[in-house]
């Protein structure tokens, strides 16, 4: 018969068209934004700097060596490398960013500059609702509105977050250990030289265990 | 699948004269390609579309490269006869010298034909046709007439690459405008200065522009 | 099935659209579709002169999107390249970057671990189920079938979207391949609920084929509407579903065995007419092939690393030489062709687009076509104008 088809495939619209009052199978849009499906942990909108302790300025984890800079597909980052040093958290001395701006409206999300930093300090943040009257200034963020706290870290992204910690804990426990044993092994030395000052004492770690 | 040795034998075979080289690849994916000579490479090409063995009827893709000329300096040792003050006499002595020695060798542009076959479902057999240089001999045949599926691409390369294929029914340029002037992608391709400034605050950006401004301050002035 | 016949002898320009006389009444139009017409699925313009409603020639125009993504990749490292091919073909970012990743992996002897393999196999496939529901969701809006089946299809897209963000960070950008893996380990969760989604999809494709297989409407405007003969298909280069809507019997999946395809029971479907209906109905039976293999490699997924762990992320530089790898796209043979000469940039990139080659025939099968037809024809080739014009 003509338009039995038609009947068909107008029967199924009726299908969905009733169930979605019934089933929330069916009911498949969200009234946004008075309604808002959770964002989900492994989002990334823009990228953030992570810093550690309560002063931003101080704490963040980034040290200059401009790789996300070189990395970045569209040339987004722009760094500029501080003149002096200032102890990182295994108290090695490292530079800091002095300017670190990241151009938003050019900006893509890829995520090339978390993959690539070494230092755990950029990271994919995911507020999407960043939409500003200024089109240029609005838009290129500086060190201090791209820099949030570890905690804003491991309340966006926990599991990724808690595994930087452990890794950077076993960093510092490490690097402690060696700071100890070498201080160790430079008491000992001091002990020893006074005792045999005309021998020079070739064995270097000997009280160091 | 036939190696490239035995293809290039079938192609011989068949097309006498046809002028075919083997280049081989260093590379892991060791897809080795041959490099057919322009005047023949019609007739090959239909011998390998045509031929019951091979039957490559599926030309998947081509593609243009730009070899620019390069400067290659070489070490050189030359024996010269100096004069020389030895033992307070003067001498004439053969001296050996390293020189560097510098010597243009000529670019080209070339064409790259990736074939496979529907029929035998094998391949890829690589192809390759170079121009004479890249300025003004830059023609090659066409092998649409061969394989439809060079159309598009081959007026791809005439626009971005600038070679012209001879036999091609309709040679206009494909992702650039009709008036536009040069090839985008040869390597010695400088972008033209139509610089569009952006209150961004970085310097380098503020500097470029400045540059830009000026220059097209020079240029209204002179008119 | 083999109905290409390579023997036979072809006249000069056989393969070139033929001439189609006006009727010599009345005159000449020249209409100018596009490049801002919803039906063009971007920026795309065709100049058509018509005779009446009859098309007699057809002439694409592109560059409206043109970027220069091939200069840009020479320019740039080799994994800076990766976010670029995900705008492509944007509909199909994850199988751009397995392209792209393959023929690296091929331009410098990588090996990718097998769970690796298996989650590409699964994202490729999610992606071409995802595609095929938008191509024919699109396909009956431009015949003006407004909205309903494009919601449809929309609907299981956005679950499998879900599932790419879930374990991607994105929904459409995906950049997720990397050279020798992939970037993040898909956990237990998310395989779980990928099986469900799988699961839930049959039912949908039912659905889809009740509303619109036997509708007289779409059969009366498709079949027999812009018939592509099989040897002129092959001819013109052109491949994925378009080709074996004609009858040819050419799937990379079958014919490379690229990655771990020979591991998976599926049929590559064939359709006799090479006509619209044809190529809208391939697409559905596809859609079932990929829903058998999704199922088979959910079951199957191995243990293990998903990234090769000799792999390099940073200063990346094969050795001289060249490669072309192609896998079967949703749109096509999706190719990269790489030159290296041994620097971080590669010296050639070039990206084999399957949109714009399978536009070559277009105006083959328009000619002689109602003008409303060409709409209807265009969206059964299925393009996205982020490839055609790159």
């Amino acid at each position: 018969m003509l338009g039995e088809g038609i009947l068909k495939g107008l029967a199924e619209t009726a299908k969905n068209f009733f169930g979605s009052y019934v089933s929330k199978e069916r009911l498949t849009t969200v009234q946004y934004p008075e309604e808002r499906i959770p964002t989900v942990e492994n989002a990334r909108v823009f990228p953030f700097l992570v810093y550690d302790g309560p002063d931003w300025e101080a704490g963040l984890r980034c040290v200059s060596c401009q790789i996300c800079e070189k990395e970045c597909p569209p040339k987004c980052i722009f760094i500029e490398k501080s003149k002096d040093k200032k102890p990182d958290f295994v108290g090695k001395m490292q530079f800091y960013p002095v300017r670190f701006d990241i151009d938003t409206s050019v900006c893509m999300s890829c995520q090339i500059c978390v993959e690539v930093c070494p230092f755990d300090a950029i990271r994919m943040n995911t507020g999407f609702e960043l939409a500003t009257g200024d089109r240029f200034g609005g838009l290129l963020l500086d060190r201090k509105h791209l820099a949030h706290s570890n905690e804003y870290y491991h309340s966006i992204h926990p599991t990724e977050a808690a595994e930087v910690d452990a890794r950077r804990a076993e960093e510092k426990a490490a690097a402690e250990a060696k700071a100890k044993a070498a201080a160790e092994a430079a008491a000992a030395k001091a002990a020893a030289a006074p005792a045999a000052a005309p021998a020079p004492t070739k064995q270097p770690a000997e009280g160091g265990s | 699948m036939k190696t490239v040795e035995e293809i290039k034998a079938a192609i011989e075979a068949a097309v006498p004269g046809a002028g075919v080289e083997i280049v081989l690849n260093p590379g892991p994916a060791a897809q080795h390609s041959l490099r057919l000579a322009p005047e023949s490479a019609l007739a090959v090409a239909t011998f390998l579309r045509d031929d019951a063995d091979l039957a490559l009827d599926h030309l998947s893709n081509v593609t243009g490269v730009d070899w620019p000329d390069k400067e290659i300096a070489e070490k050189v040792k030359v024996t010269r006869t100096v004069a020389k003050t030895v033992d307070g006499v003067e001498q004439q002595v053969e001296e050996t010298v390293e020189e560097t020695r510098k010597r243009v060798e000529p670019g080209c542009l070339e064409v790259v034909y990736h074939l496979f076959s529907v029929a035998k479902k094998h391949g890829p057999v690589v192809l390759r046709m170079r121009t004479e240089n890249r300025s003004d001999r830059v023609e090659l045949p066409s092998m649409t007439h061969i394989w439809r599926s060079a159309d598009f691409q081959e007026r791809e390369i005439f626009d971005l690459y600038g070679v012209v294929f001879k036999g091609h029914p309709d040679l206009r340029r494909l992702l650039m405008w009709d008036e536009f002037k040069d090839h985008p992608m040869r390597k010695d391709y400088v972008e033209p200065d139509d610089y569009e400034y952006e209150p961004t605050p970085h310097d380098h950006v503020l500097a470029r522009a400045q540059e830009h401004q000026k220059k097209i301050e020079a240029a209204g002035n002179k008119e | 099935m083999n109905v290409v016949d390579t023997k036979s002898e072809k006249h000069e320009g056989w393969n070139l659209p033929p001439a189609v006389a006006p009727d010599g009444e009345g005159e000449l139009l020249e209409v100018s579709m596009g490049p801002h017409h919803p039906s063009t699925h971007g920026v795309f313009r065709m100049d058509v002169t018509l005779d009446g409603e009859r098309v007699i020639r057809l002439k694409p125009v592109f560059g409206y999107l043109h970027r220069n993504h091939e200069k840009l990749a020479e320019g740039q490292t080799y994994l800076a390249s990766i976010p670029y091919t995900d705008r492509l073909d944007y509909i199909c970012s994850l199988t751009n970057n397995w392209a792209y990743a393959l023929a690296v992996e091929k331009l410098a002897g990588q090996e990718v671990p097998e769970r690796a393999e298996y989650v590409r196999v699964i994202l490729g496939e999610l992606t071409r189920v995802q595609n095929h529901a938008l191509a024919v969701g699109f396909l009956l809006q431009d015949m003006g079938a407004s909205g309903t089946p494009l919601m449809y299809g929309f609907r299981e897209r956005e679950e499998i979207l879900d599932l790419f963000e879930t374990l991607t960070g994105s929904r459409m950008m995906c950049n997720y391949m990397r050279f020798g893996g992939c970037r993040v380990d898909p956990t237990a969760e998310w395989l779980e609920r990928a099986r469900k989604i799988v699961a839930k999809l049959p039912k949908f494709v039912d659905e889809f084929e009740a509303l619109l297989i036997g509708n007289e409407i779409l059969i009366a405007r498709t079949q027999g509407t812009g018939i592509l003969p099989p040897d002129l298909a092959v001819n013109a280069g052109v491949t994925g579903p378009v080709l074996r809507a004609s009858g040819v019997n050419y799937d990379l999946r079958k014919v490379d065995r690229y990655s771990i395809y020979d591991r998976f029971d599926f049929k590559v479907p064939l359709g006799e007419h090479g006509d619209v209906y044809d190529r809208f109905m391939i697409r559905l039976l596809e859609l079932r092939q990929s829903l058998r293999i999704l199922e088979q490699a959910l079951k199957d997924i191995p243990g293990g690393p998903v990234m090769d762990p000799k792999a390099k992320i940073r200063n990346f530089r094969p050795k001289p030489g060249e490669a072309y790898g192609r896998i079967e796209a949703p749109k096509g043979e999706l190719g990269f062709y790489l030159i290296s000469d041994g620097g971080p940039n590669p010296y050639r990139y070039r990206v084999r687009p399957p949109s714009l080659i399978n536009l070559t025939i277009l105006e083959d099968m328009c000619l002689g076509q109602n003008v409303a037809d060409v709409v209807l024809i265009l969206g059964s080739v299925d393009i996205v104008l982020g490839e055609v014009d790159r």
